[in-house]
């Protein structure tokens, strides 16, 4: 079922758990990239509406339970 | 009064230069009070109606004392607006861990105006309507018994405190690292899916104040929030100069640094703490001069204010570095401190902070060099991709320093890269752990 596109979702971290694997970018280019040590660098603006899909397997696919969305 | 335990240190009042400042209207009384001795100054603790201290503490201005300068009432009314949300009774944390080695205006208020601290705790818990509350303080000084002694004398039926020692670490009085602490664990920043104001002690609402937040808060419920706005109400520095005791100063706003510092010259003052800004010290002529990003050079003549300086007076620091010091040495060392102090726990800061603080250590190095640009451009960028990406702000302050340095001892890092140094070589002069316990002494 398609969610509803007003609620906007931002990518958060939790910066004591990420271990920098890297697999939220991969998944996530629109608002993830990586630094210099392979830590994520997260966009200010929401998750676009047609990346939603693959933001959620972000977050279930983060090996270190640190990639999150926030409302 | 057993007084051998605290860091050496000096207390000086410049409270009475204003005509009609009383010794009630005074954090600092010039010897410590007991709460006897305390009621016969400041009187009794004003009415603990909720109401009229969140209208006090709103009308007063009266912003955190502890670093980051975030309006009290706004951080009571959320505290108080997720409790009633929770329906729960949330807990206050009295923050007097002051982990930084520079400051001592915590301990000296804890230690003079124990009672004007507790009086705060009682107004802010009425405030918020907590009903338990804790005084963290930094362990090693003797505090947790002189507090306990202090609030054993106190009577009332206000808010029951907890008094903690906690670990003597430049993290400990991160908020986040206290409420872990409070709960058994570590006393390290944690990640907060939800802020402290929501989910701390016990996973309850909890209000985190600095110990002179508190204290301001009580003379405020004494004296108004109009006494408080009009200029007369006082703050706390610690003031350092070269290597000599440190002295704790109460001064009221538009107090020039001169005569708050004492100091007769220097090139260039440390204002708020490690995570603070250096600002070039110059003479009258060239005051003001932009010498980069946002940052201004000041005189002894400027009144000491976040407006006036251009910077925030974080925690209170005011370190003066004398003409044959180099900021370039003290900076790499206070970088190699934070560095050290960080809990690396997150990459960016694990990372970013001791590369930071060992390009520093190069250019604190006068020795011919062609990578400076290089080292200048590594620093900025590591002091951009540590900011906002840790479980705390000790990065984003750490990044502050790094870049303030870089522009108030620019010629000095270009001397250094032709081999040439302006200061004599000297061990750095801002401590970088605790001082020894010696006699505490108190002047004028
Ligand atoms: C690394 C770090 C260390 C801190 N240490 C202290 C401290 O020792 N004492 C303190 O009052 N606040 C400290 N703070 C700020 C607290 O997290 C919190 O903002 C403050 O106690 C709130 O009180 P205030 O609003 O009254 O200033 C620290 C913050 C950081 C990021
Ligand atoms: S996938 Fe998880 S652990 Fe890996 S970089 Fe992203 S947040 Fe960090
Ligand atoms: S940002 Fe740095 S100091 Fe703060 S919790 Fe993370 S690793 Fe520790």
């Amino acid at each position: 079922m398609p969610e509803p596109t007003t609620i906007t979702l931002r990518a958060a971290v939790d910066w004591t758990a990420c271990q920098g694997h890297g697999a939220c970018a991969d998944l996530l280019p629109e608002v993830v990239s990586l630094d210099e040590w392979g830590y994520p660098i997260l966009q200010e603006r929401p998750v676009p509406a047609e990346a939603r899909r693959r933001a959620r397997r972000a977050v279930s696919e983060c090996p270190a339970l640190a990639f999150l969305l926030k409302r | 009064m057993n007084t051998s335990v605290l860091p050496p240190v000096r207390i000086r009042s410049l409270a009475n230069a204003t005509a009609t400042a009383t010794a009630a209207m005074r954090l600092l009384p010039s010897a410590p009070l007991n709460h006897q001795a305390h009621r016969a100054v400041y009187g009794d603790l004003p009415r603990l109606d909720p109401g009229h201290v969140m209208a006090a503490a709103e009308h007063s201005g009266l912003s955190g004392q502890g670093g980051a300068a975030f309006p009290a009432h706004r951080k009571m009314a959320a505290v108080r607006e997720a409790a009633r949300r929770a329906g729960r009774r949330p807990v206050v944390v009295a923050n007097g861990s002051e982990g930084e080695p520079a400051s001592a205006k915590d301990k000296a208020l804890l230690w003079h105006a124990p009672h004007l601290v507790l009086d705060g705790v009682a107004l802010a818990a009425a405030a918020v309507g907590a009903d338990r509350a804790f005084l963290a303080v930094e362990a090693g000084h003797g505090l947790l018994g002189y507090l306990t002694e202090a609030d054993r004398q106190r009577t009332s039926t206000a808010v029951p405190v907890t008094i903690v020692e906690v670990p003597s670490r430049f993290l400990s009085g991160q908020e986040s690292a206290l409420v872990s602490f409070l709960d058994g664990g570590p006393a390290l920043p944690r990640f907060q899916s939800r802020p402290v104001f929501e989910q701390g002690v016990g996973g309850g609402p909890t209000l985190v104040q600095n110990v002179e937040t508190l204290a301001h808060l009580a003379l405020i419920a004494r004296h108004g929030p109009a006494w408080y706005r009009s200029g007369a109400a006082t703050s706390l520095f610690t003031v350092r100069y070269a290597d000599s005791t440190p002295t704790v100063v109460e001064a009221a706003p538009g107090t020039s640094l001169q005569h708050l510092t004492g100091a007769v010259s220097g090139q260039a003052i440390l204002v708020g703490g490690y995570h603070g800004t250096w600002l070039p010290l110059e003479s009258a002529a060239r005051s003001g001069r932009e010498v980069g990003a946002g940052i201004r050079a000041i005189t002894g003549d400027t009144s000491v204010s976040a407006e006036t300086l251009g910077v925030p007076l974080g925690a209170g620091l005011l370190a003066v570095l004398p003409h044959d010091r180099c900021g370039l040495v003290e900076t790499a060392s206070i970088l190699r401190y934070l560095a050290l102090e960080s809990a690396g726990q997150c990459g960016p800061c694990l990372n970013g902070l001791p590369r930071m603080a060992a390009a520093f250590g190069e250019l604190a190095r006068p020795t011919p060099r062609s990578d400076l640009q290089q080292i200048r451009d590594d620093l900025s960028r590591w002091a951009g991709l540590v900011t906002g990406r840790g479980a705390c702000r000790h990065p984003d302050g750490t990044a502050r320093l790094a870049r303030s340095a870089l522009i108030a001892f620019a010629a000095e890092a270009d001397a250094h890269s032709r081999g040439r140094c302006r200061a004599s070589a000297r061990p750095p002069m801002l401590p970088t752990a605790m001082p020894p316990a010696s006699q505490s002494t108190a002047s004028e």
